[in-house]
């Protein structure tokens, strides 16, 4: 199966090597990060994670996203996913290889980091966010292999991976649980103190996920011959809008309980996200910009006829994914340091090498999905019309 | 499939439970003090009482901080991002933020020292994916350099500040190098161990030791004749953020 | 069947360059410099055979940073009995105290590089 990579088309090879470049500039990066320590980055005492972990945390909710197409199609038997199922399992493949690289990145000491499984430690939610999180990718990993296998000797899956594809459908909901409990069980930070994390994190998720599927089918639809369906991607267009909706409601009820409260350790990042503390303010156009697409979004989403049109949904997707980058990565995570504990206003922004390390890893992980997805849309192409490979291939246009 | 389904829901819905429920029990079943008491019940449990009346007398007094930064290698970068500190001196409404009030200065002005509160229920134990912190027998939360990854989880649940992370070598930026004592490498975090050094000695911590005013005191408060417990005894004293359950052991007598 | 002659000509190229170090050493390596003691030490004896410490040093000060650091045990007792002070600095430092001419004759040679004086301090070292 693997030798379809190797064969494209002058632009499947354009991208490949600019996704080279984008990797290569990034490791040169990781040396120097390597070589000097995380001083390279603008995190400090105060603000202790940063960019890295925002992307971790985003990105884990991208993986645990293919429940929302893995779920309709085995457990409801939902037919117009039949399509779509592995390409999202693969899209959970590629981002959980993220989510373990940004891990690598951001830890001081990388050579040692075995020691997290020589000295398990189960108090530890972070050893259990890399359980799971390793957990999942070997179960996606397996699945999208035994299913595209079968796919293409025309075969249904074998029996014992069913319950296998069934474990990985609460696996997905306990990644997003395990990296909300990473923050939600802190004393130490008040503004993730909050019970509705985890549910917030998981609605967010089967917002951004979808939205980034749809995206990508739109696009692999204008580049290839491959069509997931109208009804498919009308569907997941409704997944991403409830979840959207939802998740804008969680942030709703976080918001009331901190300001009716009055009590001042919960309003004070909130008001440090929205208006800025003592002057400062970095975050404020970012989150503002987050809150607008979100609305905007919304507007287009809640409008059934509107969704209709691929490229309103294209808008709103982006619009979607955007909002709730920005609110869970950095919003969520590095608000939780500002003011700090001793009530302290000591700001972060990335570096440069931190931005161009983290660009290299969504680099691999593009590098993975179309890879992945070069070698299920072959596999197709052998499956559905053997005579239609090679135009398959070739771009449509 | 609606059979499946039917048996998924099942499993899935036992699992859950089994998992949710697990952590909550182990909890509950624990022999933890409910309060905001003390914890430990072993011969030793090693505590430090600081008098601010004392320690306000030498205003601008630097000698605990100096005498440890010496002691333990910690070194100066000279910009805040780097930082490094294990005990420094903060006012009353960065130490105490949730007991500002407004004429509170006028009793307590500080600065005061601050450091490691060397906790009951310390967090950053609880989160370290490696066990390289751990609570002593004795109570010192210990750290291991050795093992620490520099995942800095410790520095995220720490209530108190407590916590340093090299951000890059430290070796150039140490003024004098004490050969008795290790530096700390590039990519870990580090903080006070209550001198553990020097206690194994027979020392009393290097910031005690140092104290022109006699603010600080060092003792075992398992001990009811020591002089930490007869300070508390004798004064009111105060503990940083009580309320989140981590009962630290650095007491502010006011 | 046909590409004999390239598989042996590829196995010669693999095998020179995987014995590399050993060829390399061989002919470009220098003389082995033997770890060197100063001359006028106070102690007579090491707290092992030199054999042993020979072998096994490293596991030794692995052995002793757990039991100090995570253990809080300082003194470690030798094959004989006797008492020593688990600590690289205050016990093995003191004769051998020049890390140049001891430990790094070795390392250097064996291409072994212990991370140990990344934080201990070498006092007579610049480090």
């Amino acid at each position: 199966m693997f030798e379809k990579v190797f064969s494209g088309s002058p632009r499947y090879w354009t991208w490949i090597l600019g996704l080279a470049c984008v990797i290569g500039i990034g490791f040169y990066f990781y040396l120097r990060q390597l070589e000097y320590g995380l001083g390279v980055t603008g995190l400090s005492r105060d603000v202790t994670w940063g960019f890295y972990i925002a992307q971790l945390t985003f990105l884990v909710g991208v993986a645990a996203s293919a429940v929302m197409v893995v779920l309709p199609y085995y457990l409801h038997d939902y037919k117009a996913f039949g399509k779509l199922a592995v390409l999202g399992e693969f899209l959970a493949v590629a981002a959980v290889t993220m989510c373990l690289l940004f891990v690598m990145v951001d830890i001081g000491q990388p050579f040692r980091a075995l020691n997290m499984f020589l000295h398990p430690t189960p108090n530890s939610i972070l050893f259990w966010d890399a359980f799971v999180l390793n957990g999942y990718l070997v179960l996606n990993a397996l699945i999208t292999r035994v299913t595209l296998v079968a796919e293409r000797k025309n075969e249904s899956p074998p029996k014992w991976i069913k319950p296998i594809i069934y474990l990985s459908i609460p696996w997905a909901v306990s990644i997003h649980t395990v990296t909300a409990f990473l923050y939600c069980g802190l004393g130490a930070r008040p503004f993730w103190m909050t019970a509705i994390l985890a549910p917030r994190f998981l609605a967010s998720a089967f917002a951004s996920g979808p939205s980034l599927l749809i995206l990508i089918m739109l696009i692999a639809r204008k580049l290839t011959r491959f069509d997931p369906g109208k009804e498919a991607i009308n569907k997941l267009a409704q997944i991403t809008t409830y979840a959207m909706i939802t998740n804008l409601f969680f942030i709703a009820l976080e918001m009331f309980t901190a300001f009716y409260s009055n009590i001042p350790e919960h309003m004070i990042h909130f008001q440090y996200m929205f208006f800025g503390v003592d002057g400062k303010s970095a975050l404020v156009p970012w989150m503002w910009t987050s809150v607008l697409a979100a609305l905007g979004s919304l507007v287009i989403l809640l409008n059934p006829r509107a969704r209709q049109s691929y490229q309103l949904l294209a808008t709103a997707c982006v619009l979607v994914f955007s909002s709730i980058w920005i609110d869970k990565g950095m919003g969520m995570v590095v608000t939780g340091f500002v003011p700090s504990p001793l009530g302290k206003v000591n700001e972060y922004m990335p570096t440069l090498p931190e931005v161009m390390i983290s660009l290299a890893i969504y680099a691999i992980g593009l590098l993975m999905v179309t890879v992945f997805y070069k070698i299920a849309l072959s596999v197709r192409g052998e499956v559905e019309a053997p005579a239609a490979v090679v135009a398959q291939e070739e771009p449509a246009r | 499939m609606g059979d499946d389904r039917r048996r998924f829901l099942k499993v899935a819905g036992v699992t859950l439970l089994a998992v949710g429920g697990a952590p909550v029990l182990t909890t509950l079943a624990q022999d933890k003090s409910s309060g905001h008491g003390n914890a430990t019940a072993g011969a030793k449990r090693f505590a430090m009482v600081i008098d601010l009346k004392r320690c306000e007398q030498e205003q601008g007094c630097t000698l605990c901080s100096e005498a440890c930064h010496r002691e333990h290698n910690v070194p100066d970068f000279g910009n805040p991002k780097d930082e490094v500190k294990w005990i420094w001196k903060e006012t009353y409404e960065h130490a105490f933020p949730s007991e500002e009030y407004s004429y509170a200065p006028e009793r307590v002005a500080g600065p005061m020292p601050v450091m490691c509160n060397h906790c009951d229920h310390p967090p950053c134990v609880r989160v370290c994916p490696t066990k390289a912190t751990w609570k002593r027998d004795d109570g010192i939360v210990m750290m291991d350099w050795h093992r620490c990854i520099g995942c800095r989880y410790c520095m995220v649940a720490c209530p108190y500040s407590s916590r340093s992370f090299n951000w890059r070598n430290p070796r150039p930026f140490i003024k004098q190098l004490n050969a008795d004592f290790p530096t700390r490498t590039k990519g870990v975090v580090e903080k006070c161990t209550m001198c553990e050094e020097r206690l194994s000695d027979g020392l009393a911590p290097a910031c005690v030791a140092a104290c022109k005013a006699k603010a600080m005191t060092f003792g075992n408060l398992a001990d009811p004749n020591s002089e930490v417990r007869k300070l508390l005894r004798d004064g009111y004293a105060l503990r940083r953020n009580p309320g989140l359950g981590t009962l630290p052991q650095i007491y502010y007598l006011v | 069947m046909h590409d004999s002659g390239k598989i042996l000509a590829g196995l010669v190229v693999f095998g020179a360059l995987v014995t590399f170090p050993v060829w390399y050493h061989a002919a470009w390596g220098g003389p082995l410099v033997k770890p060197r003691l100063p001359a006028d030490l106070a102690e007579k004896e090491c707290i092992a055979p030199t054999a042993y410490m020979r072998e096994h040093h490293m596991e030794l000060l692995n052995s002793w940073r757990a039991q100090v650091v995570r253990d809080g045990h300082r003194s470690w007792t030798g094959e004989n009995g006797r008492q020593w002070r688990a600590s690289l600095t205050k016990t093995c430092l003191r004769c051998h105290a020049n890390k140049a001419d001891f430990c790094d004759t070795c390392h250097s040679s064996a291409g072994v590089k212990p991370v140990c004086f990344d934080c201990h301090v070498d006092p007579k070292g610049k480090n």
